[in-house]
């Protein structure tokens, strides 16, 4: 019993898994670059005749200019609003009417559009997707509408949910000067007055092929891939330089900070801590493979040390469990929640946590665990070849955030050079106070029983179309 | 493999329109233990997976009274401890052997959904047989499960989303099993006793109604082995007592619930069909043209596209065993809420009225049968097709067949549909939030 409850927040760790370097196989990935700058990754899959086509532009939400929080999702949006060939509506009734499915998504570090579809189909695909990077038509009549969807979008997944905002709020303080305190979404203060020439200006500086990377998963061949992209992406021109990402970094951080929410709405208390952690692709040499297996021991399922410890030993949490994202360009986050037991005071959580990281920073892991959590990893890594668009992301993703296909198809046997003292070096370089963001989820005082411990774990900041 | 061929069949079917697959192409084979216990198996070996959905009838609609939330419970013990291994002892194993197990109480069923990796299949089996024929129940896991119940329950009573469906629930079907909480209520979680959940294990977990689907990187001959070795020590066991529906409330009905959020959460319906009933299939793709997935519905088009009121709006069929549903969602900032619920009723009255047009019905035709086979591109989404399949009792052609059943819909049969499920002057509608302009 577990992930029931964490199903959300499973459901995001599940994603992290999915989308960082694990695949234990010999995969025969392709990748070429064509004249114009476009990566492609092609990643065969013959158990299906299907294929799915996922664009990634690198650009996202810290990559916008200050004011305009919000851009970069809101383009995403409008990239389905029509072209002079393919007029508004006409992209998606193509798809569809071909029996293929299709989204978009935004992050800090990418936006990326797919469609899954038969193998037959890609042609078509490729011609919409193709036409949509240089000639996308935006008018009023769209886009107005549209910045009231995104508004509601906001609404639905931030402002109606109190640990959604005590999400974005934690974020806000642990990036004291980097944009990824922003939100992907937006400020609705800003999203607000966001306007067509803000979203043509962002298209205009940042959508074409030497800025964008090409996944095609499935029944493919590398020799089909290359010659329908070169027909159908070769001829595109690069209107303007590929955007340097200048981004504040974080100063050095000196002061551990805090964020308490108080709201009605929220049922039951929940505790969470965030720590700023090296990017995947930054880490030096094995940290970021460390943190994950770290990330794993000290709170990854029911037999962890979290768990154990404070759910079945001294019961003061209903769950409690830990995190290590890496897939980002800049920085990553490492960090634990937990929700306190019916009566127990989340000062008492907190400090039961802070014990049980005391202890791994001072005695580090036993072989034993680090065993275990490599075993689950690597069979992870296994269940994610089952699915085509799982896989297509984790080469998307990992490209994306400066990885390499290389070090994705290396992962299986960088893992196992991973050793308990890497571990106890990760957590010491990262597990200080002063570079985390302690969260707190509390119901309002008014009438409030005495909570059961709750919230849904913070969602990932990814936003889809 | 196998899966292959018959994909790249399906989708030739898909795309050229035409008439339906033979079913051979399919290759679903189906298995029968030496124990009698049957199963559908596609066998691919591509990779060194093996995925099992199966079920049992008898979900939480068959929760006693004052202990709603019985059947989830046992959900959440499946990994606490069986036969002679304890919680810790069992997720120590489980996490060497890496395999994937998950339950869910649906109203009407049972499922489990099972994925192991080829090379540990045989040690990851066996623990699944102690799962199904030996869970423990012990009293710590129980009451550790109980406070995370406990606490999912508080937490979806503040969420909008689950207490907007509840209350419609509640509203439409009163006093009916199925408008109780799937969950419980804490007073019903609270209420649960190891025996109640012997007694519904006893009553669940049984032969008669077992069904199984795999997938993967085990043959016809392995499985039924399997079969006997999984399921062979279960009890015979009997269907589910047949229950009363109460029949659905009258509407129109307005109901609208305060808390104090940005967006009001709106769901809508009223009654709908089973899924045997003859007329499903014109139903259903009358609703995919009304409030189907993608941007090109009509209510998506009207309400988010043209309007700009909502991220989200969708409408579909519900098909549960007793009785059917038609019901459908959206959320809109609270100003705004009588308008989107208006546009709402004025598109279910115009398909009422009028139906699709004949493009929008060969338009809704080529993406049903087009991205069929999309629902079977990995060995998990397989075995929970195969599972579904059998569950809604519609024949082992049903894969090599369903195209053609859409293909052959007419526009009349759509139509007629249309003026049977929606009306919009009898709508059941629950709205949380501060809506202005709506009143009970």
């Amino acid at each position: 019993m577990y992930a029931r409850i964490l199903g959300p927040l499973f459901a995001c760790l599940v994603f992290t898994l999915a989308a960082r370097p694990a695949v234990a196989l010999d995969l025969d990935v392709s990748e070429f670059k064509l004249a114009n700058g476009l990566d492609v990754v092609v990643i065969p899959d013959h158990r299906s005749a299907v294929v799915t086509h996922m664009m990634w532009y690198r650009v996202g939400a810290a990559d916008e200019d200050r004011g305009k929080s919000g851009i970069a999702h809101f383009l995403e949006h409008l990239m389905f609003k029509g072209t002079p060939k393919h007029p508004p509506g006409d992209f998606s009734r193509l798809v569809r009417i071909n029996g293929g499915v299709e989204n978009a998504f935004t992050t800090q570090d990418y936006t990326a559009y797919f469609q899954r579809i038969a193998k037959e189909r890609l042609p078509l695909v490729m011609e919409l997707e193709a036409d949509r990077m240089q000639n996308l038509v935006l008018t009023n009549e769209n886009v107005l509408p549209e910045l009231q969807v995104v508004m509601e979008e906001r609404r639905e997944r931030t402002d109606n949910s109190p640990s959604a905002l005590l999400g974005e709020q934690i974020d806000s303080v642990l990036y004291a000067a980097h944009p990824y305190g922003k939100p992907v979404i937006g400020w609705m203060s800003e999203v607000a007055k966001l306007t067509r020439d803000d979203a043509v200006n962002f298209y205009r500086a940042h959508y074409e092929p030497a800025n964008a990377i090409l996944v095609v998963a499935g029944d493919v061949t590398p020799d089909e891939v290359r010659a329908l992209a070169e027909k159908y992406y070769g001829g595109i021109p690069n209107p303007f330089p590929v955007p340097a990402r200048v981004r504040t970094p974080e100063p050095v951080p000196i002061a551990e900070r805090r964020v308490t929410l108080r709201d009605d709405r929220a049922a039951t208390p929940y505790w969470q801590r965030s720590y700023l952690a090296p990017a995947e692709a930054k880490a030096p040499g094995r940290e970021a493979l460390a943190l994950d297996l770290l990330a794993d021991i000290i709170g990854g399922g029911t037999q962890s040390i979290l768990y154990q410890k404070l759910v079945v030993e001294q019961q003061i949490a209903a769950y409690a469990a830990a995190w290590y994202s890496g897939d980002s360009l800049d920085y990553g986050s490492f960090g634990f929640y937990a929700s306190p037991t019916p009566g127990v005071d989340p000062q008492k959580l907190e400090a039961a946590v802070d014990a049980i990281i005391a202890d791994v920073l001072t005695k580090g892991v036993t072989q034993d665990q680090l065993d275990t959590a490599r075993t689950r990893a690597l069979a992870d890594s296994a269940y994610v070849l089952d699915r085509q668009e799982s896989l297509a992301r984790m080469f998307g993703v990992a490209l994306a955030t400066g990885q390499t296909v290389r070090q994705v198809l290396d992962w299986d046997k960088d893992i196992l050079q991973v050793t308990p003292r890497d571990l106890q070096d990760a957590a010491r370089d990262v597990l200080e106070l002063r570079a985390s963001v302690t969260g707190l989820l509390l119901p309002a005082s008014k009438g409030q029983v005495a909570g059961l411990p709750g919230g849904q774990p913070v969602a990932p900041d990814t936003t889809q179309n | 493999m196998l899966r292959k061929l018959l994909l790249k069949v399906l989708a030739f079917v898909a795309l050229s329109l035409a008439a339906a697959l033979p079913s051979q192409a399919f290759q679903i084979e189906a298995v029968m233990s030496p124990g009698g216990i049957k199963a559908w198996l596609v066998h691919d070996d591509e990779i060194p997976l093996i995925a099992m959905n199966f079920s049992f009838r008898g979900g939480s609609a068959f929760d006693p009274a004052g202990k709603e939330g019985t059947v989830n419970f046992i959900t959440g013990m499946m990994d606490e401890g069986a036969d002679d291994l304890d919680s810790a002892a069992f997720q120590k194993l489980r996490d060497r052997l890496s395999f994937k197990m998950s339950f869910e109480a649906g109203p009407d069923d049972f499922e489990g959904s099972f994925q192991t990796l080829s090379k540990n299949r045989e040690q990851s089996f066996d623990l699944l047989r102690k799962v199904l024929t030996k869970p423990r129940f012990d009293a710590d896991p129980q009451e550790r499960v109980r406070r995370q119940f406990l606490l999912s329950v508080r937490d979806k009573d503040q969420d909008p989303e689950h207490i907007a469906g509840a209350a419609w629930m509640k509203l439409a079907l009163p006093g009916d099993p199925y408008s109780r909480e799937t969950d419980g209520t804490e007073a019903s979680v609270a209420a649960i006793t190891a025996g109640d959940l012997r007694g519904a294990h006893q009553r669940i977990f049984n032969r008669k109604t077992l069904q199984v689907a795999v997938v993967g990187d085990i043959d016809a001959k392995e499985l039924a082995l399997l079969l006997d070795r999984l399921f062979g020590d279960l009890p015979e066991g009997s269907e589910p007592p047949a229950q009363s529906a109460s029949g659905f409330a009258n509407g129109p009905i307005l109901k609208t619930i305060d808390r104090d959020i940005p967006q009001s959460i709106i769901v809508f319906g009223g009654p709908g069909i089973r899924r045997d009933d003859p007329d499903f299939i014109p139903a259903y793709i009358m609703m995919e043209i009304l409030g189907g997935s993608g941007l090109s519905s009509r209510l998506t088009n009207e309400i988010r596209e043209k309007r700009g009121l909502t991220y989200g709006v969708g409408a579909n069929l519900m098909a549960l065993d007793r009785l059917g549903l038609v019901m459908g969602s959206l959320g809109t900032r609270n100003e705004k809420a009588a308008e989107a619920l208006a546009v709402v009723k004025s598109e279910l009255d115009r398909m009422a009225k009028d139906g699709p047009t004949a493009q929008e019905l060969a338009d809704a035709k080529t993406y049903l049968t087009g991205s069929y086979a999309l629902r079977f591109d990995s060995n998990a989404a397989i075995a929970s097709q195969l599972l579904g399949i059998q569950q809604q009792n519609l024949g082992i052609d049903y894969v090599a067949t369903r195209n053609a059943r859409v293909d052959a819909v007419t526009i009349d049969q759509v139509r007629q549909q249309a003026r049977r499920l929606l009306h919009a002057d009898a709508l059941i509608v629950t709205v949380v939030g501060r809506p202005t302009g709506l009143t009970n």
